[in-house]
């Protein structure tokens, strides 16, 4: 089977890159590839680490990460024509209820989550469930870069350039066993370090929890994040481990996670148990079903200024329609919303 | 006029935060979507305005001093102008002046037509708060500005549909309105007149 990821949809021919470049699940897998790859980057791109993305802070990371950021293959996947949001934007604007509920909330109170050690427990409908060191659980895997847009649901966007590997290397190695339908994910609770699970105002239950289909969890676009910008993921991004599927609206990319779970049935999932009639199980990014409380049609790209609002038109799954519509071939996506 | 330091006070302290704001989002410190960051504090400052000048009945009650009745009409327009400001921030930063889109977003989503609706509300207040329409509209005028209450509930109302995931925040504010409303009760403002009358 092959399976190839265009970098981008929505963009001039012109624009796309070389077929020399862009990632195939073959290279994926084929290791030799991996070094044809890099020699086909322009230089810029394997220029050294400081250099790499300017002003941003190593931050502590683990040995295991630093181990492995000699053999990542950097932008792996790329966004052209999109600009890349300033790494302080994309640290300091979060969505992350369990520190808070207010923007700079995660930034202000993440700092102090230990993260180390970290452990998941993968577990269901699996040949080879367990409890796995996070160092464990990386560690067959190299990681590449892939600059992604991220679409909120409460319509404003980013790009970021995330590193990690792909969600269906892992699940291959647990091994579904036939009765696998679905991927269920929670994050830690750990009301000592996330002020978010002490409020006794919060409308969320803990964990929070999210969930895949299968196939969605299995396509080569989704990804497992350690990394963004070059550097460990800042705690309030969702370290150590967090999700990213760019074509669903950034609250089912799950943050900071202890748990993935192979399941028979669509599994539970935070805000669609919340507020059914405004989130679903999918919330693929689509211009066309509107939040009951605001439009989906348009977003604001951040950073933003009061001069120029940067108001842009949302795209069909956040542009990634080529990769992913197929998906859902047959399916109604204003009731599978 | 009496009390001119304690009105020109309160005046000073009303103006200054807008342009405080816009200068923070001019220097960046609003973080990347300052547009919305100031269209919330514009909505929440109207609704704190808004609570703070029905806070100045009861406390010229609970303690004669004239100060608090001074500044009642000031803050009432304070409040409004910080609501005008709010729904020019959404024309603005939200809707990116489609006004096109506006229509589809009065019918479609509730919680933008409850802010029309409470700018509506706050409209009529502020033109009839000036003398001669006080004069003019005589007894009608208090009936007319009982709409303020309406104004709270609406405002309430509308940032509970804003809420995402902690309602910590809207029940402090909500329970401040409700205190508001018991002191108006007809027994419990009397008995809260009578006793600060008591004291020398």
């Amino acid at each position: 089977m092959l399976i190839q990821i265009p970098p981008c949809s929505h963009c001039p021919p012109s624009e796309i890159t070389p077929e020399s470049v862009y990632l195939s699940r073959r290279r994926v897998l084929g290791a030799g590839a991996v070094a044809l790859g890099a020699a086909a980057l322009p230089a810029w791109a394997r220029a050294g680490e400081a250099a790499r993305y300017a002003g941003v802070e190593p931050g502590n990371p683990p040995a295991w990460f630093t181990g492995k950021l000699p053999d990542t293959r950097w932008q792996a996947v790329e966004a052209p024509g999109e600009a890349l949001t300033p790494y302080q934007d994309a640290s300091h604007y979060n969505n992350f209820y369990e520190f808070g509920p207010d923007k700079g909330d995660p930034a202000a109170n993440a700092g102090q989550l230990p993260t180390e050690p970290w452990t998941v427990r993968i577990d269901g409908e699996v040949g080879k469930p367990g409890q796995y060191a996070l160092e464990e659980l990386v560690r067959p895997h190299a990681l590449e870069e892939r600059i992604y847009r991220l679409r909120c649901v409460e319509a404003w966007s980013m790009v970021i350039p995330w590193v990690g590997f792909p969600l269906a290397e892992l699940l291959k190695r647990a091994e579904p066993t036939g009765n696998a339908k679905y991927v269920a994910f929670e994050t830690l609770v750990d009301p000592e370090h996330m002020p978010g699970q002490r409020s006794r105002f919060a409308l969320l239950d803990w964990p929070y929890r999210e969930g895949l289909r299968l196939d969605e969890a299995m396509h080569p676009l989704t990804l497992l994040a350690v990394g963004m910008y070059g550097r460990v993921l800042p705690n309030q991004n969702g370290a150590p481990l967090r999700l990213v599927v760019p074509w669903k609206y950034g609250f089912k990319s799950i943050k900071s996670i202890v748990r993935i779970s192979l399941t028979g049935r669509q599994p539970f999932t935070s805000w669609q148990n919340r507020a059914p009639g405004e989130y679903g199980f999918y919330a693929n990014v689509n211009p066309s079903v509107d939040h009951p409380r605001w439009t989906q049609k348009r977003e604001r790209r951040l950073p933003n200024s009061l001069f120029s609002p940067n108001l842009r038109d949302t795209l069909p799954f956040n542009g990634y329609a080529e990769e992913v519509a197929g998906l859902y071939a047959g399916m109604d996506l204003s009731k599978d919303y | 006029m009496k009390h001119p330091l304690w009105r020109s006070a309160v005046f000073v302290a009303a103006l200054l935060p807008p342009p405080y704001w816009l200068y923070q989002a001019w220097t960046f410190a609003l973080g990347p979507d300052p547009g919305k960051v100031l269209l919330e504090r514009l909505g929440q400052g109207a609704l704190l305005l808004l609570l703070l000048t029905l806070c100045l009945t009861p406390l010229q009650r609970a303690t004669h001093w004239s100060g608090w009745a001074l500044v009642r009409r000031q803050l009432g327009l304070w409040c409004f102008a910080y609501a005008c400001l709010h729904l020019l921030a959404y024309l603005v930063f939200v809707l990116g002046l489609d006004f096109a889109q506006l229509g589809d977003e009065l019918r479609k989503r509730p919680y933008i037509l409850v802010g029309a609706l409470t700018w509506c509300a706050l409209l009529p207040l502020a033109l009839t708060s000036n003398r001669f329409s006080m004069r003019r509209l005589g007894r009608r005028w208090k009936h007319l500005h009982r709409l303020a209450y309406a104004a709270l509930g609406l405002a309430l109302l509308h940032m509970l549909w804003v809420v995402r995931s902690d309602i910590g925040q809207w029940l402090l504010y909500c329970a401040w309105a409700l205190l508001l409303l018991a002191l108006r009760l007809p027994g419990v403002g009397r008995r809260l007149g009578r006793r600060a009358g008591g004291a020398p």
